[in-house]
């Protein structure tokens, strides 16, 4: 029995900020002062709070440590660890009540008041590489009921009654999916899982994968129960080693416990899972060109139909889902289909992860339930806008979505009014955007990513994206015209309706919905040839206003194309043919003489 | 992220050439087998030189033609060599609200190089990376297996300092 137990966040945000070493100086620490044997240090996933880590958690008391350096490390052991003393201040600041000695639940602050964990519910609670901590939270028992007392129908009605639909992107119904696999018959059916999480700005698979991988692996037996398959294939990003790793470690153990393998809980169903490592191609997230890698070739789309549940990998029928739509899986079979229906809107039932990210205070991981007010995630979860600034528009979607203005920010966010407003819920990366930054800039940043990451089979994609991008490029500059505006617009819709996969079909959205809101902009680079946010490089101007500079010629040495011109104590001059706009000059300027127009 | 730097002749050694060996035969029945023996080979030889590609194609009995295909398409398989310190900058769209697009330049600038290059003494090669999911930290950037997060272009000649 141990007294205490100390949770540190092993997730890639906290382990980016160095919790591996906090680890290891706390168990140096607690055994130098002899507590080893009554205080455990356990490594968990995601608490979601990536902006303040590395994290750590002391129970029983539940002190939440933000931003611990090693150096805290003996205070922390030492006073609270030993002497039971908390060390206020490393404590993260909404936990201090301020008018007692005791800290506050977790649950009461800002941030995961209104959360509310169903995907996410183990990670940063267990321990990721130890399947018995997995079993001791009710892990691999939807598993065993599935197997011993339901039917396979039985399992698809239940996840069609849930009105689960998929996390991934387009949020297609998740029983139906595995009915029309089910119906057809075939020696050999495949049960895939994509992990090949390319969408910027989104990290909950990730997350999932790190915090909580025998939920997917548990999840993805269960699927090949109820469609008859004997084999699945997790395709999961390299960039994710960390993922990776506890994936593997976790497909061992379950394998080590009977739970993969022959024989499952002695039913007589047989079920094995593979890693299967992508290789940084964001089309290898299209369903189609996902099972094309994993059979070792280029990544490139297939038309449809067939379907992959009736043609899919290697020909055979097959099924994909999404990391968080398997993460909800098992918790459905166990509490319900009821149960999971109950949250969420109408037609957007459960809950939804979303990944906060971009100009906001409290960038992380969130669950909140479908149908949540934008202004509830940005304001209240996110903590609002840094540095004062106002709340311009959020990016949802990633390359394929669009984006939700400031003045659309009561949108209760589900599937249906996201489509409706011009966007999509995509994989949940949400990016906050402030006045600072600028609209076209932004359509032209995803551009270039569809460009580059078009697999080049198809001509109305692979052409079409790249025009799409000169056009904006065009403006940018500060060269186009309104006639080039309306063309640009008719091309977007040319290649929506022609590209034979999702990459193609969706690659416009972020031009079309930044038209559609902020239209104003976009005059306003090609009519003042201004950039009203001020990011466009060719339309500003940085230059020094004589009566401030004082000659420390400070901005002259930082200049790395010495475009700065001047003497000692006289005012300095920009050659602007030089300038390449860096900025590094107006960082560097102590008295604010250098400006941007 | 195209491959721009010409190769350096391409010589292995027999300790290399075994565990090529290894890794074509462990895989050789499997299906799908190209992209895992191609990812395993870069990692024994730190990037894919047609030599490598023949070898896997003779030995997976897959038409060279095909494993280059696959090679090429997929940006984490590279034709050259990298850099000692390979230095990946985070252009996902987190990162680059917060203005890891200065910080990349900011780079080329001191490097001397473009993205997808490497330095003439091969200590760093550069390239802009696709989100790496540590959003949190934004802007990011990374050297070989050290992320380092929140940072500005300020900050750049302390970090390559380091590695220096």
């Amino acid at each position: 029995m141990y007294r205490s137990h100390v949770l540190v966040c092993g997730g890639t945000g906290c382990t980016s900020s160095g919790s591996q070493q906090i680890i290891e100086a706390l168990e140096s620490e607690l055994k130098q002062s002899g507590l080893e044997n009554e205080v455990k240090v356990v490594k968990t996933g995601c608490f979601g709070l990536c902006a303040l880590g590395p994290i750590m958690i002391v129970y029983p008391e539940g002190c939440f440590y933000s931003e611990v350096k090693t150096t805290d490390i003996p205070e922390i052991v030492n006073e609270h660890l030993l002497k039971g003393r908390i060390v206020k201040r490393l404590l993260y600041q909404e936990t201090v009540a301020e008018d007692s000695a005791d800290v506050k639940s977790l649950n009461e602050t800002q941030f995961y008041a209104k959360q509310h964990r169903v995907a996410l519910r183990n990670c940063g609670v267990i321990n990721p590489e130890n399947i018995d901590e997995y079993i001791g939270v009710d892990g691999y028992q939807a598993l065993g009921k599935v197997l011993t007392e339901m039917t396979p129908q039985q399992v698809i009605d239940t996840v069609l009654a849930s009105g689960l639909r998929g996390r991934g992107g387009a949020g297609f119904p998740t029983g139906r999916k595995w009915s029309f696999a089910a119906a057809n018959e075939a020696p050999q059916k495949y049960v895939c899982c994509n992990a090949d999480e390319g969408d910027p700005g989104a990290f909950m698979d990730r997350s999932v994968l790190e915090g909580d991988p025998h939920v997917v692996i548990e999840a993805m037996a269960i699927a090949g129960y109820a469609i008859g398959a004997s084999q699945g294939y997790i395709y999961v990003r390299a960039e994710y080693p960390i993922a990776v790793h506890r994936l593997q470690v976790a497909i061992n153990q379950a394998r080590e416990y009977g739970l993969l393998g022959k024989n499952i809980f002695d039913s007589g169903f047989d079920f094995d899972l593979d890693i299967r490592l992508g290789a940084g191609a964001f089309v290898c997230g299209e369903e189609t060109a996902l099972m094309t890698s994993i059979e070792g070739h280029r990544g490139e789309p297939r038309p449809r139909p067939p379907f992959p549940a009736v043609k899919g990998l290697f020909e055979s029928p097959t099924i994909l889902n999404n990391v968080e739509t398997y993460a909800n899986v098992p918790q459905i079979i166990l509490k319900g289909a009821e149960w999971f229906a109950s949250m969420g809107t109408e037609k957007s039932k459960g809950t939804k992860v979303f990944a906060l990210g971009g100009k906001i205070k409290n960038t992380g991981l969130v669950e909140v339930p479908m149908g949540t007010p934008l202004r509830e995630i940005i304001e209240d979860i996110g903590g609002g806008i840094p540095n004062g600034k106002k709340f311009k528009a959020a990016q949802t979607g990633g390359p394929s979505g669009g984006c939700i203005p400031a003045s659309l920010i009561d949108t209760p966010i589900d599937y249906d009014n996201l489509l409706e407003i011009g966007s999509m819920m995509g994989s949940g990366g949400l990016i906050v955007m402030d006045e600072d930054t600028c609209m076209v800039d932004i359509a032209k940043f995803f551009l270039e990513f569809t460009v580059d990451e078009s697999c080049g089979k198809c001509t109305p994609c692979r052409v079409g994206t790249k025009r799409l991008y000169e056009m904006l490029d065009k403006i940018t500059r500060g060269t186009a015209t309104m006639e080039d505006l309306d063309k640009m617009e008719e091309l977007c819709y040319y290649i929506k309706n022609n590209s034979l996969c999702g990459l193609g079909q969706t690659a416009p959205n972020p031009v079309l919905s930044t038209l559609r809101y902020f239209r104003d902009e976009y005059e306003a680079h090609i009519i003042e040839k201004r950039c009203p946010a001020g990011v466009c490089k060719h339309l500003m101007q940085i230059t020094i206003l004589e009566d401030k500079c004082k000659g420390c010629t400070l901005c002259a040495r930082t200049c790395p194309v010495g475009a700065i011109e001047g003497s000692v104590k006289n005012p300095h001059k920009i050659n602007q043919d030089k300038c390449i706009k860096c900025g590094a000059c107006m960082e560097k300027c102590k008295f604010g003489a250098i400006i941007k127009k | 992220m195209a491959n721009k730097k010409p190769g350096v002749a391409f010589q292995d050694t027999p300790e290399q050439a075994a565990k090529l060996k290894e890794i074509i035969a462990s895989h050789k029945d499997q299906k799908g087998a190209l992209m895992p023996v191609l990812q395993q080979a870069q990692d024994v030889y730190g990037y894919l030189p047609i030599e490598v590609q023949t070898t896997i194609a003779e030995g997976l009995d897959i038409p060279l033609e095909e494993v280059y295909g696959v090679v090429t398409f997929y940006a984490q398989f590279s034709l050259y060599p990298k850099g000692q310190y390979k230095i990946s900058v985070c252009l996902g769209t987190a990162c680059y609200v917060k203005g890891s697009g200065d910080l990349y330049d900011r780079l080329q600038q001191i490097l001397g190089i473009h993205g997808g290059e490497c330095t003439p003494d091969g200590k760093f090669s550069l390239e802009a990376c696709r989100c790496v999911g540590a959003c949190g930290l934004a802007p990011v950037m990374m050297i070989n297996e050290d992320v380092y997060g929140k940072i500005v272009p300020d900050d750049i000649k302390d970090i390559l300092a380091k590695y220096a």
